[in-house]
C-alpha cells in the first residue's frame, strides 16, 4: 500500500501539485485520472521517486520516503516496476533480452534461471512467438506487453504505468488493461496507473484518484465515479457525447 | 556527471560487455574513415610541401621532414579529433539523446541502475584506445605522403630520409598527451549534451549539432593550451 500525505511539488515558480492526500491499495488497480496538464505525470513521478517532493510524505507499506537513506531508496526502487507511455524498451535488445535486462543488471542468479524467469513472464503476456524480435519489429500493443513483462519480472511490490494504452486501438487497449489488472491481482502488486481513458476507468478502476490543476478533487471506485455527484468529475467523465447519451 | 558516472558501478560482467561494445562502436568503427582521410591528407600535405620547396638549394628530404612533422604534431591528433567530434560525438549525443527522449534513461533509473555509469563510463574507458586510431592515422598520413611523392616523381629515398631526419620522440609524446586529453573530451562533452537534453526528436538533432560545436571548440582551445605548455 502507498500512502500519500499532503505532498506538494513545484518547478521554479510553477506549482504543479497542491497538498495531495491519497492512498493506493495493494492487489488493486489504482488509477490517477484527469485532463492533460492536471499533474498526473508529475504525481506519478513523485511516487516513483524520480521527482523529489517539496513537502509532505509518501509511505510505501509503512516505509516513509522522508526517513530513507540512499541505500534504502535504491532498495525501494528495486521493489518498483514501471511501464512507460512509450514503452521505453531498449532498441538494441530483443524481446527476451529486454525482459531479462533487470535480472542481468540486478541479480546474481545463473543464466538459465534468468531465462526461465524471463520466459515465464513473456509467456504470461503471450509473446513467446516474438522472443528474438527487436522492439522496432513489434506493434505498439506488443511493445506494451514486453514493457509489462519487463516491469514485473523482478516481482515488484509496486507497479506504475504511465498511460499504458495511449496510442493503441480500443481492442488492444482493453487487452493491455486486462493484462495489468490480472497481473496485479495474481501477484498482489500495488499498481498505480496514470490514465485519461474512460474505458480503463470503467473496466479496471478499483480505486480512482481524480486530479484537476494539481489538486485532488475526488477519490472512489469505478462504480462510484458515474454517480460521484461532483461537478468537476462529471465534467470529465461525461465529456464525450456518447457517454452522455449512454447516461 | 563525470563523478556520478564513476560511482555506484553496475555489475562488472555487464560493464565489460558494454566497454567491448563501445570499443567496437567508437574506436574500431572509426578506423576506416580515419584511414582514408589520413592517407589522402598525408598525400596532399606532401604535394603542397613539394610545391613550396621548389628551390634547387633546398633538399628534397625537407618534404618528408615537413610532412612527418605536420602529420604527427597536428593533422593526426587535432584534425582527426575534429573529424571524430563529428563522427563519434554525434553518435554519442544522438544515441544517448534518443534514450532520453524515449524514456529509456528513466527506465534505467527506475530499475535502480546508475544510468550515467551504464551509459557514459564505458564510453570514457573505450576512448582510452583512441590513441591507437591516431597511431594508424600518423602511419597512413606519412605513407600517403610517400605514395604522392612517388607519383609526383620525387625520389622515395629522399622522402624516406626526410621522415627520419631530426626525429624527436618528445613530439610523439606531446601528440599522444593531446590525443588522450581529446579522447576524454570526445567521450564526455557529447555524452553531456545527450544525457541532459530536453525535448523531442528534433531536439536530438539540435543537441548533436551543439555537441559538435562545443567539442570542436574545446579541442581547439585545449590544443592551443597544451601546445603552449608542452612546446612553447
Amino acid at each position: 500500500m502507498i500512502e500519500v500525505k499532503s505532498i506538494s511539488k513545484k518547478f521554479e515558480n510553477n506549482k504543479v501539485l497542491f497538498d495531495i492526500n491519497s492512498h493506493f491499495e495493494k492487489g488493486k488497480t489504482n488509477l490517477i485520472i484527469g485532463q492533460s496538464g492536471s499533474g498526473k505525470t508529475v504525481f506519478l513521478k513523485c511516487l516513483l521517486g524520480l521527482y523529489n517532493i517539496d513537502s509532505g510524505e509518501i509511505k510505501y507499506d509503512g516505509r516513509s520516503s522522508l526517513k530513507m537513506n540512499d541505500f534504502e531508496k535504491l532498495n525501494l526502487r528495486r521493489d518498483m516496476g514501471m511501464v512507460f507511455q512509450g514503452s521505453a524498451l531498449f532498441d538494441s535488445l530483443n524481446v527476451l533480452q529486454n525482459v531479462r535486462f533487470p535480472l542481468d543488471m540486478l541479480t546474481d542468479i545463473d543464466s538459465e534461471e534468468k531465462n526461465e524467469r524471463a520466459l515465464k513472464f513473456i509467456k504470461r503476456v503471450n509473446l513467446e512467438e516474438a522472443l528474438n524480435k527487436l522492439p522496432s519489429e513489434l506493434s505498439g500493443g506488443m511493445q506494451k506487453r514486453v514493457a509489462i513483462a519487463r516491469a514485473v519480472v523482478m516481482n515488484p511490490k509496486y507497479l506504475f504505468c504511465d498511460e499504458p494504452n495511449s496510442g493503441l486501438d480500443p481492442k488492444t487497449a482493453i487487452v493491455i488493461d486486462k493484462l495489468i489488472h490480472e497481473i496485479t491481482a495474481e501477484y498482489q502488486i500495488t499498481t498505480v496507473i496514470n490514465s485519461h481513458d474512460m474505458n480503463s476507468v470503467i473496466e479496471i478502476g478499483e480505486n480512482i484518484v481524480f486530479l484537476k490543476d494539481g489538486v485532488k478533487i475526488w477519490q472512489g471506485t469505478n462504480k462510484e465515479i458515474l454517480n460521484s455527484g461532483n461537478e468537476e468529475v462529471d465534467d470529465f467523465v461525461y465529456s464525450s457525447e456518447l457517454v452522455k447519451k449512454l447516461k | 556527471m563525470i563523478r556520478i558516472s564513476f560511482s555506484k558501478s553496475c555489475k562488472k560482467s555487464i560493464l565489460y560487455k558494454q566497454i567491448f561494445k563501445e570499443i567496437n562502436d567508437l574506436v574500431l568503427d572509426s578506423i576506416p574513415i580515419i584511414s582514408i582521410l589520413s592517407f589522402f591528407i598525408g598525400g596532399v600535405v606532401a604535394i603542397q610541401m613539394a610545391l613550396n620547396l621548389e628551390s634547387p638549394l633546398l633538399s628534397k628530404t625537407l618534404i618528408g621532414f615537413a610532412t612527418r612533422q605536420s602529420v604527427i604534431l597536428e593533422f593526426a591528433p587535432t584534425f582527426m579529433s575534429i573529424i571524430m567530434a563529428g563522427k563519434v560525438g554525434s553518435y554519442i549525443t544522438s544515441s544517448i539523446g534518443t534514450m532520453r527522449v524515449t524514456e529509456q534513461i528513466d527506465a534505467l533509473e527506475v530499475m535502480g541502475i546508475n544510468s550515467l555509469n551504464y551509459l557514459v563510463f564505458p564510453k570514457i574507458i573505450a576512448m582510452l584506445l583512441y590513441p591507437f586510431v591516431i597511431t594508424v592515422s600518423m602511419f597512413l598520413g606519412i605513407i600517403g605522403g610517400l605514395l604522392a611523392m612517388t607519383l609526383t616523381g620525387v625520389p622515395s629515398e629522399a622522402y624516406i630520409q626526410g621522415i627520419q631526419t631530426d626525429f624527436d620522440g618528445y613530439h610523439v609524446t606531446y601528440s599522444y598527451v593531446k590525443t588522450l586529453i581529446f579522447s576524454f573530451v570526445l567521450a564526455t562533452v557529447p555524452a553531456f549534451h545527450g544525457y541532459y537534453m530536453k525535448g523531442g526528436a528534433l531536439d536530438v538533432g539540435k543537441a548533436s549539432t551543439q555537441s559538435f560545436y562545443w567539442t570542436s571548440i574545446i579541442i581547439i582551445l585545449l590544443n592551443y593550451i597544451i601546445t603552449q605548455l608542452l612546446l612553447a
